[in-house]
């Protein structure tokens, strides 16, 4: 285990040379995330790992990939996605075209999961889901598309929980041991590096989804992220979150209103 | 970060249990008095559910507020937290319980061995640890670094768990000062 001061110190590190900002990060994570690391690639001391960060710039890809948790899966939470389907899309599709923001996206699973629900809805042609994380190596796979074929056997129980109908494998076409899905659904994809931290408001969207991300920050970070999301959001927009989290206790939640037992907020001003 | 520095003042015991772990919450939990100085948290090995119950199970079973964890909740005393299914629990500096949703630990999440690392370091010697019956050998890592931390631990007494595995291995490895059976296990706790 390392200890506490020396998580700030590798923090302050990353933050000075490199510009990335972990310091409003949760502290529980982030020791156990270094812990981790650091007995993953066997570092014979905490100075050795300090020094690998702050000397090796190729070394510092791999610690902000491992800080970050980068755990997802196709609908996840099919209940979520049995309510986006039968109650929000429908509201999103009297628009003349739908934008979506994905929110600390990891490798894309959620995303695609969107893309499909979208496709079945008909509305994929006239929506764009712009799909960002703080780690361009995990939006390349997401951009790629390709995914475990051995994930396949859970992703479709949870398509079919999440009210599919059709036969899922119709999405990818199966090659060795990944899939690759369809191209049709990464056509309406954009995907860019955000920084939530430290990123700024870049569109108006309708729908934001950002989920099991805000977990990973403290408290004051958190509260700062919604200001972001409400300012990245119309009237009437949409914000999906992870099934343990909530606006309830953020400055913004007087304007927003649960819709339904899940976890999604509609702005109501 | 000053405010990382201030430790809360409360005790807290964590019960981490898989297989045949329930039951024994089920004896225990209905004995426990209320003590404000406490906080208790269960970690328990089960199925995602969407409308998970056991909460209310536990709840219809205890005098004590019964309730599932929420994202950077501070703990309070006098009150039993269930981690949610599906995250590990992390506990901060300051008091409060965080979410995460990584990898799975000894195929589990929420992992045990997690829960009491995590704790160990931030609580102590004011946290008491306790493994019930299980058939995984989540637990004994996590309280083998309670130990490390002055903090206490007791283990179910093996030959009354429905799947002694997981108490087994951690009497074998930490050869534990208190082995208790569930009857045993509500005296200590009252005691805490």
């Amino acid at each position: 285990m390392i200890e506490d001061e020396n998580i700030d110190i590798l923090v302050n590190d990353v933050f000075e040379l490199y510009g990335y900002d972990f310091t409003e990060y949760s502290k529980a994570s982030l020791k156990r995330r270094i812990s981790r690391l650091y007995t993953l690639d066997k570092f014979p001391s905490f100075a050795e790992l300090r020094y690998k960060i702050k000397n090796d710039p190729g070394y510092l890809k791999r610690f902000v990939e491992e800080i970050t948790v980068n755990v997802t899966e196709m609908f996840r939470d099919p209940s979520f996605y049995l309510a986006l389907r039968n109650e929000i899309l429908p509201k999103l599709g009297t628009y003349p075209y739908i934008r979506i923001w994905h929110a600390g996206c990891s490798t894309g699973e959620e995303v695609y999961s969107m893309a499909i629900l979208l496709k079945e809805a008909g509305l994929l042609s006239k929506s764009i889901i712009y799909a960002t994380d703080i780690n361009p190596d995990v939006l390349e796979k997401a951009r790629v598309g390709i995914f475990p074929i051995a994930n396949m056997k859970l992703y479709s129980e949870n398509y079919i929980a999440s009210g599919g109908r059709l036969d899922f494998s119709s999405y990818y076409s199966a090659n060795y041991d990944g899939v690759k899905f369809d191209e049709s659904l990464t056509k309406q994809m954009v995907f860019s590096a955000h920084n939530l931290v430290s990123d700024g408001s870049f569109n108006e969207f309708h729908l934001i989804v950002c989920r099991n991300v805000l977990i990973y920050f403290d408290k004051q970070l958190q509260d700062k992220v919604f200001q972001l999301f409400d300012k990245s959001m119309g009237k009437l927009a949409y914000l999906a979150l992870g099934s343990k989290e909530t606006v309830k206790f953020s400055s913004i939640h007087l304007h927003y209103k649960q819709v339904g037992k899940e976890k999604i907020w509609r702005k109501t001003e | 970060m000053a405010q990382d520095r201030i430790t809360a003042p409360l005790k807290l015991l964590i019960i981490g249990g898989s297989a045949g772990s329930l039951t024994v919450l089920l004896k225990v939990l209905p004995a426990l008095n209320y003590n404000v100085s406490l906080s208790i948290v269960i970690v328990v090995h089960r199925k995602n559910t969407p409308d998970s119950t056991l909460a209310d199970l536990l709840a219809s079973r205890t005098k004590i507020h019964v309730k599932e964890i929420e994202d950077k909740e501070s703990l309070l005393g006098g009150t039993i937290y269930l981690a949610p299914p599906d995250y590990h629990i992390l506990f901060e500096n300051n008091g409060a319980v965080s979410l995460d949703f990584s990898e799975k630990v000894n195929f589990s999440r929420p992992s045990i061995d997690v829960a009491f690392e995590s704790a160990a370091e931030v609580y102590k010697e004011r946290l008491t640890c306790i493994l019930l019956s299980g058939a995984s050998s989540d637990g004994v890592k996590g309280l083998a670094e309670v130990k490390r931390n002055n903090g206490n631990f007791a283990v179910q007494d093996p030959s009354t768990a429905q799947a002694p595995y997981m108490p087994q291995q951690a009497v074998n490895k930490l050869h534990p000062n208190t082995v208790l059976t569930p009857e045993a296990m509500i005296g200590f706790i009252n005691g805490l």
